[in-house]
């Protein structure tokens, strides 16, 4: 299949399919670890529908008029925050946006107060954003509300988990025998964790390739207590690319060399940047993901980051998709 | 309530200082064991039915926050003590964790002072720090310290990284003949981690604090035992390596001892996502299972109980450590360590016993004449002629924890409404009740 072809799959379908929505069962979305495949192939489903109403000159639909959403975010972001904010005015929801730095976090509230008063303010559905790892769970047992997470810490991003197979599926229709290799700093990668629970459904096989210091010490003992028999761990980028029909290198951030984790980013760069050279080493027809923000030159060669294999732009666009698909299945509930 | 002379009839009395397990009587007077034995006569005695009960001394902790002075928001002496009574304890150390720290003569009177006033049912016994505000640069004046009376030395939660001074700290204390009582946790390998690193961190996204953090510091700190002659007190020992380097220590004869605590002997790691059945939140991130050291694995506790059966840990120590709400109602990552351990400890402990990990004359060494010879003090026996401690136990009762009914001002247990079996009906200290529960049968 060429990248420059439209969308597959979505053209045919009705914006928003009659479903059956019976079978989601979630009042919040804390991570993948809890979907069942039939409920993420109901996102997808739904998703597909969105992508088309994406396509639309007018894009807003009236799905959610009346519902106020509110996206709390603790830590900067950028494409995530825009993401979800469109998603949810494209819906027709109103949406209140908040940060931290300038709400009373910043004047020592607590995470429970902050948002307790977001419950008393009658938002419908909050969407959250916070550097420590589950926050959003402590949350959603302390609040009534449905909680979104968009990311806690270095635990879970289910929406970018979900936008991300929703992309490969897209490309590759069915995953089944596909390998796909993450690589990066997985330790500190929310990311790869949702991905690893969200592509257990789908048959194929799961590559996570770091330097040592970069992958948490309990991963393997993990894997095997959760039977995600799919993920392997491989050191060597070379010998993981092999074979390989997607790649996704994750953002490498500047302080893992100050804190020791790595020696130099050059010494990063030779071993473990996705570049021309290396996707030689994997299918002809490789494609390159990347969750973004990304550090060119460091992870992934620029070349790469903009050339043919590359579905990043794809997966941005996805990513409002699989946000409204969300929206739809969490906020909609209450009202049927 | 003042009670002259008490004479309990009928309890199965366990002293495991005076190796003696048998059906009798416990007659106290004047504030002291009089008698132990058969068929006690009565002379005007407040009587106490104890058949069906145990009779053993009270316990001995040798690690606790009492947070008075500076944080009696999450504690006080006097609710602290309250809380330990309740908990079958008549003895307890106290960290010098306070503010200020407790690294002078005169902080050490105050606490003694505050005890003696308030609480003088329980023993409190400070612990000195070992460093001038426990900042790991300045030794404090071990000797003065001493002569205030505190039984060990301690920086608690911020040991010592340095290991030339913990060796000079060390020259000091042996001839003080106090034990150095060591947190060991080499900080730079802990640096940021929230629990144990193992598959749950993995799982939960959270940093891990490995195994080696603690043993790297036990391996120090026995080394430094050998160069220097001091005596070394291990407290909360949480790992496999931790208890073979002690088996090992001891077997070359250092003068190493050690303790563990109940959370560490029965809750794992997994304790920290364990979520509420039915609560439709997968994970849990239990601020109340955050403590330092983190919990382990099992395989950690199978070694434990190893230790407690041939004797390695000397002593079980409850590291009480009450928090308000609000270090605990936030983020993982942000709650403060601890958990209030005073009205669980025997209850929990029990558990080991009913499952036959343990049987209970272990325990209950564990828990009085052990914790006594690391203090090398009277406490921690039925002697005759000893101060009056007593704890009364019934090992069958089942009962449910409930944080909000503490007596300690801390309610962060992770054993809130667990069903416990085995339950404290009364702790007397020195001869007065400082605990009765309303089953107690008295005439």
């Amino acid at each position: 299949m060429s990248l420059s072809e439209p969308r597959s799959g979505a053209a045919t379908r009705e914006p928003l399919p009659q479903l059956s929505i019976d079978l989601w069962r979630h009042r919040h979305v804390l991570d993948l670890d809890d979907f069942s495949r039939e409920e993420t192939d109901l996102v997808f489903e739904i998703a597909e529908g969105m992508v088309e109403i994406l396509d639309r000159d007018v894009k807003k639909v009236p799905t959610l008029r009346g519902k106020t959403i509110a996206i709390m975010f603790f830590e900067p972001s950028t494409r995530t925050r825009a993401s979800f904010e469109l998603a949810a005015k494209y819906l027709g929801a109103d949406t209140i946006s908040l940060d931290s730095a300038r709400s009373s976090v910043a004047k020592g509230e607590s995470l429970i107060d902050s948002l307790r008063t977001l419950q008393a303010l009658e938002v419908d559905t909050i969407i959250m954003r916070h550097p420590c790892s589950g926050a959003p769970y402590i949350a959603a047992r302390h609040l009534d509300t449905s909680i979104i997470n968009a990311g806690d810490g270095c635990h879970a991003h289910p929406s970018q988990g979900l936008l991300d197979i929703f992309t490969m599926k897209q490309q590759l229709g069915d995953l089944k025998g596909r390998k796909t290799v993450i690589v990066g700093d997985i330790m500190h990668s929310r990311v790869a964790r949702s991905n690893i629970w969200g592509t257990r459904h789908y048959d194929m096989k799961l590559v996570i390739c770091a330097p040592p210091t970069l992958i948490p010490r309990g991963l393997p003992e993990m894997l095997e207590r959760c039977a995600l028999n799919h993920v392997t761990i491989e050191h060597n980028l070379n010998s993981a690319l092999e074979n390989a029909d997607i790649v996704m290198p994750l953002r490498l951030q500047k302080e893992r060399q100050q804190s020791g984790l790595i020696s130099t980013m050059r010494e990063y760069i030779q071993g473990y940047q996705v570049n021309a050279q290396r996707l030689a080493r994997a299918k002809p027809d490789v494609l390159v993901m990347h969750p973004g923000p990304m550090n060119e030159g460091v992870e992934i060669s620029h070349d790469v980051a903009y050339g043919t294999r590359s579905l990043i732009e794809q997966q941005v666009t996805n990513g409002v998709a699989v946000r409204m698909a969300l929206l739809y299945l969490i906020a909609g509930g209450k009202s049927r | 309530m003042k009670e002259s002379n008490l004479l309990i009839k009928n309890a199965r009395i366990i002293d495991p200082a005076g190796s003696m397990d048998e059906i009798g009587d416990i007659l106290v007077a004047d504030g002291k064991i009089s008698q132990t034995g058969k068929d006690i006569a009565n002379s005007g005695a407040t009587i106490i039915e104890a058949s069906g009960l145990i009779a053993c001394p009270g316990f001995v902790d040798l690690h606790c926050h009492l947070r008075e002075p500076g944080y009696e928001n999450k504690e006080t002496i006097a609710s602290g003590a309250a809380a330990a009574a309740r908990g079958g304890f008549t003895t307890v150390c106290c960290m010098p964790n306070t503010n200020p720290p407790l690294d002078n003569a005169a902080s050490i009177s105050q606490v003694k002072d505050i005890a003696a006033r308030e609480a003088p049912l329980v023993n409190i016994l400070p612990i000195g720090c070992i460093s001038k505000g426990r900042a790991g640069r300045e030794m404090t004046d071990l000797t003065e310290l001493a002569g205030a009376g505190c039984i060990g030395f301690s920086d608690d939660g911020s040991p010592v990284s340095n290991s030339r001074l913990m060796s000079i700290v060390m020259q000091n204390t042996a001839i003080l003949d106090l034990p150095v009582i060591d947190h060991c946790e080499d900080l730079d390998l802990s640096a940021g981690g929230h629990m144990n690193d193992g598959w749950v961190a993995a799982r939960l996204g959270l940093k891990g604090i490995p195994a080696a953090a603690e043993e790297t510091i036990v391996a120090r700190d026995i080394a430094l035992c050998e160069l220097t002659g001091a005596r070394l007190h291990v407290t909360h020992i949480s790992t496999i390596g931790s208890v073979e380097l002690v088996r090992d220590a001891r077997r070359r004869g250092l003068k190493i001892t050690c303790d563990v605590t109940p959370h560490h002997l029965t809750l794992t790691h997994e304790r920290v996502m364990k979520a509420q059945a039915g609560s439709g939140i997968a994970l849990a991130y239990d601020t109340n299972a955050k403590v330092n050291p983190p919990l382990r694995s099992s395989a950690d506790i199978d070694a434990l109980i190893r230790g407690i059966k041939d004797g390695t840990i000397d002593a079980i120590a409850t590291d009480h450590a009450p928090h308000t709400v609000e270090d605990k109602l936030c983020e993982f990552e942000n709650a403060t360590c601890g958990t209030s351990g005073f009205e669980t400890a025997f209850g929990v402990l029990m558990s080991l016993v009913h499952a036959g990990w343990i049987d209970l004359n272990a325990l209950i060494n564990c828990l009085t004449a052990g914790p006594a010879r690391v203090l090398k003090n009277t406490s921690g026996t039925l002697r005759p002629g000893s101060r009056a401690d007593i704890v009364l136990l019934d090992t069958g009762r089942e009962w449910t924890v409930e944080a909000k009914d503490f007596l300690s001002k801390g309610r962060n247990t992770p054993f809130d409404g667990c069903k416990l079996k085995g339950m404290v009906v009364a702790t007397i200290g020195g001869g007065s009740f400082a605990f009765r529960h309303s089953s107690l049968r008295i005439s």
